[in-house]
């Protein structure tokens, strides 16, 4: 671990509304991020899962309420600070043309330089650990924009390692990649708070993932929190039913002993 | 050595060549070897006139102000996400010209004409800028308010140019190609003082547009200031291509065109790739004054109609590009 | 169909809104200029023609022919300006980049330069010609390597294209002074002066590639949606995208022909279509051709108000009027992502 990394910061909502300029999407929402741990928010479409993680990541600026970072208003906050202990993995990134993997990674070193203290050997090596640690190593050289889907996903998780943020926010981290790449990327994720004692804050459509890997679940319904909490105490059947409208059967899983949702079928 | 290094070598020497050849053709042909030591250190020769009043403020000139284009060009592409985006489409080249139409056309006196280009460049993009602040930015709102504007402009200076007598219209045609073949040590030094200024700047600025290219999520979260990123970014770029268009009239093309060229041959931007893509602008608007002066000698054609006519086949290869990446 | 129906009855007030407006700003045409003419000298020109009344023979001779050739080239330049941002899917798409008004341009001032061509009459062809070599030009470029002429090729290559014509064209002005002293005004745009007999010829063209291009809506709709869209909804893209090709290069070169080129028209009518109409492509061609001729017009009358006794030309004022409402509307929605 670099040794300037700083502790992991606190994250807090706060009576937080936020909108697109319409009615509001996130209505009153007050929760805290447990330090240290997975997180994975879930809930229906439109529910307001990306709506909160972009306000968490001030991507969006609430109406009312606000977001604190250790203790202060995250848009008060210098950008640059901010992004040193928080990282970020939007749904859908911009590729720049023929960008190399090399390159892209590169640039998530951005809050750590300063005008005229340009690039130094605490870069080199956090580039190169975040390479190693997602298996980029052998591809650096290769264009982004020619990788396959999990390998680009990979790449942009390289990049916000090479970050070097105590906490991460990802959105959808798993869209577009098959069963198995869904897997490692969790697992990865997985790996890096246990390792690394990295915070991990993630939206999830996939509620038995969530389950198996987050140590802790936010529900959302219609802006609002439903449930937050460990899954085995707060995902049961009829948490699922209110916040997805679907009936399902919980069980704990064979495997993990997380539980299972297995819908049942509309006309049973 | 990189490859973008030694891309940027290969375009310093070629500057170097044609830089030579810019001092040694013309009407009165001088030989290379008294050409360079005249430009260098023989004051007394008999070609001083020639090199050092004539070719050598030209290629000079040429040279910055191909720089100052090329850097321009690649700033404003990088900041809108838009191969096809560049100062003179947005109607910064266009404020310039309505005004110094205004002087040609009215036949006012000549000296003030790169102040009033001056003015209008600056002018219109702060116009520009304005009337596209919308609670921030947005690319494609500042290049469709800059069409906008560019057709406004255009309209003025239509008008200027029927309403008023040929003979002026004509000097006002002329500055609008853009031509250097009048070019002093005086323009020289303001484009050299413009480029002191802004080109340090520009190069501050690419670790943050290289962040900003990854799209506006990602560039927050990795702690960029959105606003006043892209308010210095297109402060210098308009700033860039204000201080050429002044000194030289609006010249198309070499800001739409050499960052492409850099980008195919050297990858994404980097300090680097925008190094190589200022060089390139040297070379290019080069060899376009160059053919300008040759290809119908005696008669002189203004660089500005060979930068265009030079543009074309580039853009082509730029064209090949997008060929093989669909 | 419950939409098309709901669509219709929308449309059942505004359509002919816009028909009283064009007819509106046919009147005020043949009503204002130079020589005052009042409203029922105007009348009885159209229906009671009288030959020894010098005032109906003005409307009757000059400002019919230029009234009808205003409303022609409006709607040319607007419907080409609509179809070309519907099958490139550029929201900077307008005859212009495919270019027409470089190629007319650059045939025009070639007659002035070579064959001492000083009418307005005398330009209508070689503008004409030069249209449709330099679109058929960018056309075969952009086709050129695999792909076939995508959306990016056609505006790169419509750049390329226009760019070396327009090179050629500004060398030439500059050699020659008396050049640029004849080209100058058909350059800025213009609607005066104009032969009746060529723009008979041209009436045709016009006619039938309006009807073609009204008819195209639907397809236009789905080619919108992008190739592989409108492929998995049966279209055959290729055949869609050459048929819409060849009514820009009518319409636009007729335009050209008879008004020179005025830039303008062709992107903001659509612009402005459909920020009122929406994205449906079925109305915004049918609205271009009711409101390109509104604006051009409407821009011609006010020229020659404006400056009178002098006229200015109607490119400078549909510029002037155009672009401050290009830019309101670009403020106030989100008009087009770049």
């Amino acid at each position: 671990m670099p040794p300037d990394r700083v502790p992991s910061p606190t994250l807090k909502a706060e009576q937080l509304f936020a909108d697109y300029g319409g009615p509001p999407v996130v209505k009153n929402l007050t929760a805290a991020i447990p330090t240290g741990e997975i997180t994975a928010i879930v809930g229906a479409n439109a529910s307001g899962k990306s709506t909160l993680l972009r306000a968490l990541a001030r991507l969006l600026r609430p109406t009312e309420g606000a977001v604190y970072l250790d203790g202060a208003d995250i848009c008060r906050l210098p950008t640059r600070s901010v992004a040193a202990r928080l990282g970020l993995l939007p749904q859908s990134p911009r590729v720049p043309d023929g960008v190399l993997v090399e390159d892209l990674v590169r640039r998530g070193r951005y809050p750590h330089q300063r005008i005229f203290h340009q690039w130094s050997k605490t870069d080199d090596q956090a580039v190169l650990q975040a390479l190693e640690l997602t298996g980029l190593v052998e591809m650096r050289k290769r264009p982004v924009d020619e990788l396959s889907g999990g390998q680009r996903q990979r790449a942009w998780i390289a990049m916000a390692l090479a970050q070097d943020a105590p906490m991460m926010l990802l959105d959808e981290p798993t869209t577009f990649l098959d069963i198995a790449h869904q897997v490692e990327m969790l697992d990865l994720l997985a790996r890096l708070n246990q390792t690394e004692n990295r915070t991990v804050v993630m939206v999830l459509h996939d509620l038995n993932q969530a389950c198996r890997y987050a140590s802790h679940i936010i529900a959302l319904a219609d802006g609002r929190i439903e449930a937050a909490g460990p899954p085995v105490e707060v995902v049961t059947a009829e948490l699922i039913e209110r916040v997805f409208g679907l009936r399902v059967s919980v069980v704990s899983c064979p495997v993990t002993g997380t539980p299972l949702c297995i819908p049942y079928r509309h006309n049973y | 050595m990189t490859r973008t290094a030694s891309l940027c070598t290969a375009s310093a020497a070629g500057i170097l060549a044609l830089t030579v050849v810019g001092l040694v053709v013309g009407d009165f042909p001088v030989p290379a070897r008294e050409a360079i030591a005249t430009a260098i250190w023989d004051r007394g020769s008999e070609f001083d006139f020639v090199i050092n009043t004539l070719r050598f403020p030209r290629v000079t000139v040429a040279v910055l102000a191909g720089i100052c284009l090329a850097v321009s060009g690649a700033l404003f592409q990088s900041l809108i996400h838009n191969p096809l985006v560049s100062p003179d489409i947005i109607g910064i080249d266009t404020g310039a010209a309505a005004f110094a139409v205004a002087i040609l056309a009215m036949g006012l006196d000549n000296q003030w004409l790169p102040y009033a280009a001056f003015a209008g460049a600056v002018g219109t993009a702060g116009l520009i800028f304005v009337l596209s602040w919308r609670r921030g930015f947005s690319g494609g709102r500042l290049v469709l308010v800059g069409i906008g504007v560019n057709a406004l402009l255009t309209a003025v200076i239509t008008y200027m140019l029927v309403r008023f007598p040929i003979e002026r219209v004509s000097a006002a045609a002329r500055w609008q190609a853009g031509t250097l073949s009048s070019s002093s040590w005086g323009d020289a030094r303001t484009l050299a003082i413009g480029l002191a200024v802004l080109l340090p700047a520009a190069f501050l600025l690419i670790r943050r547009l290289r962040v900003m290219q990854l799209g506006d999520d990602m560039a927050i979260a990795l702690g960029v200031g959105l606003e006043p990123s892209r308010l210095a970014v297109i402060t210098v770029g308009c700033g860039l291509a204000a201080v050429v268009v002044a000194v030289v009239g609006p010249l198309g093309f070499v800001a739409l065109l050499v960052p492409h060229v850099a980008r195919a041959l050297a990858g994404t931007l980097s300090g680097g790739v925008l190094l190589l893509t200022a060089l390139l602008g040297a070379v290019m608007l080069l060899s376009a004054d160059l053919v300008a002066q040759r290809l119908f000698a005696p008669t002189v054609l203004p660089a500005g109609v060979v930068t265009a006519a030079m543009g074309g086949p580039h853009l082509l290869f730029v064209l090949r590009r997008f060929n093989r990446a669909a | 169909m419950q939409a098309g129906r709901s669509a219709w009855r929308r449309h059942a007030v505004s359509l002919p809104l816009a028909g009283v407006l064009l007819c509106c700003v046919g009147l005020l045409s043949l009503r204002y200029g130079v020589l005052h003419i009042d409203i029922v000298t105007v009348w009885d020109a159209i229906w009671n023609y009288d030959r020894s009344d010098q005032g109906q023979v003005v409307v009757r001779e000059l400002r019919m022919p230029r009234t009808i050739i205003g409303m022609l080239a409006g709607a040319g330049f607007a419907v080409a300006g609509a179809l070309t941002q519907g099958v490139t899917r550029n929201p900077l798409g307008a005859p212009g980049i495919l270019g027409t008004n470089a190629g007319a341009a650059f045939a025009v001032v070639t007659a002035i330069y070579s064959a001492g061509i000083t009418t307005p009459a005398g330009y209508v062809w070689f503008a004409f010609a030069g249209a449709l070599g330099a679109t058929v030009l960018v056309y075969l470029v952009a086709s050129a390597g695999p792909g076939g002429p995508t959306p990016v090729k056609l505006a790169l290559a419509g750049a390329v294209i226009s760019a070396l014509l327009g090179s050629w064209t500004a060398a030439l002005l500059l050699l020659d002074l008396e050049t640029l002293d004849q080209a100058r005004f058909w350059l800025a745009g213009s609607i005066s002066g104009r032969g009746t007999e060529e723009v008979e010829l041209l009436l045709p063209v016009i006619a039938v590639a309006l009807v073609v291009a009204l008819s195209m809506g639907r397809q236009v709709n789905a080619l919108s949606l992008g190739e592989e869209v409108a492929t998995g909804l049966g279209q055959h893209t290729a055949l869609v995208r050459a048929t819409a090709g060849l009514c820009v290069v009518a319409l636009a070169g007729s335009a050209v022909a008879m008004a020179g080129p005025v830039a303008f028209v062709g992107l903001a009518v659509p612009h402005i279509v459909r920020s009122v109409v929406g994205a449906d492509y079925r109305w915004i061609i049918l609205y271009s051709a009711l409101l390109g001729p509104c604006m051009l017009l409407g821009a011609d009358v006010v020229g020659r108000l404006i400056v009178s006794p002098t006229e200015l030309q109607v490119g400078i004022v549909s510029a002037a009027v155009g672009a401050p409402f290009l830019i309101y509307l670009v403020r106030g929605t989100k008009l087009a992502q770049l």
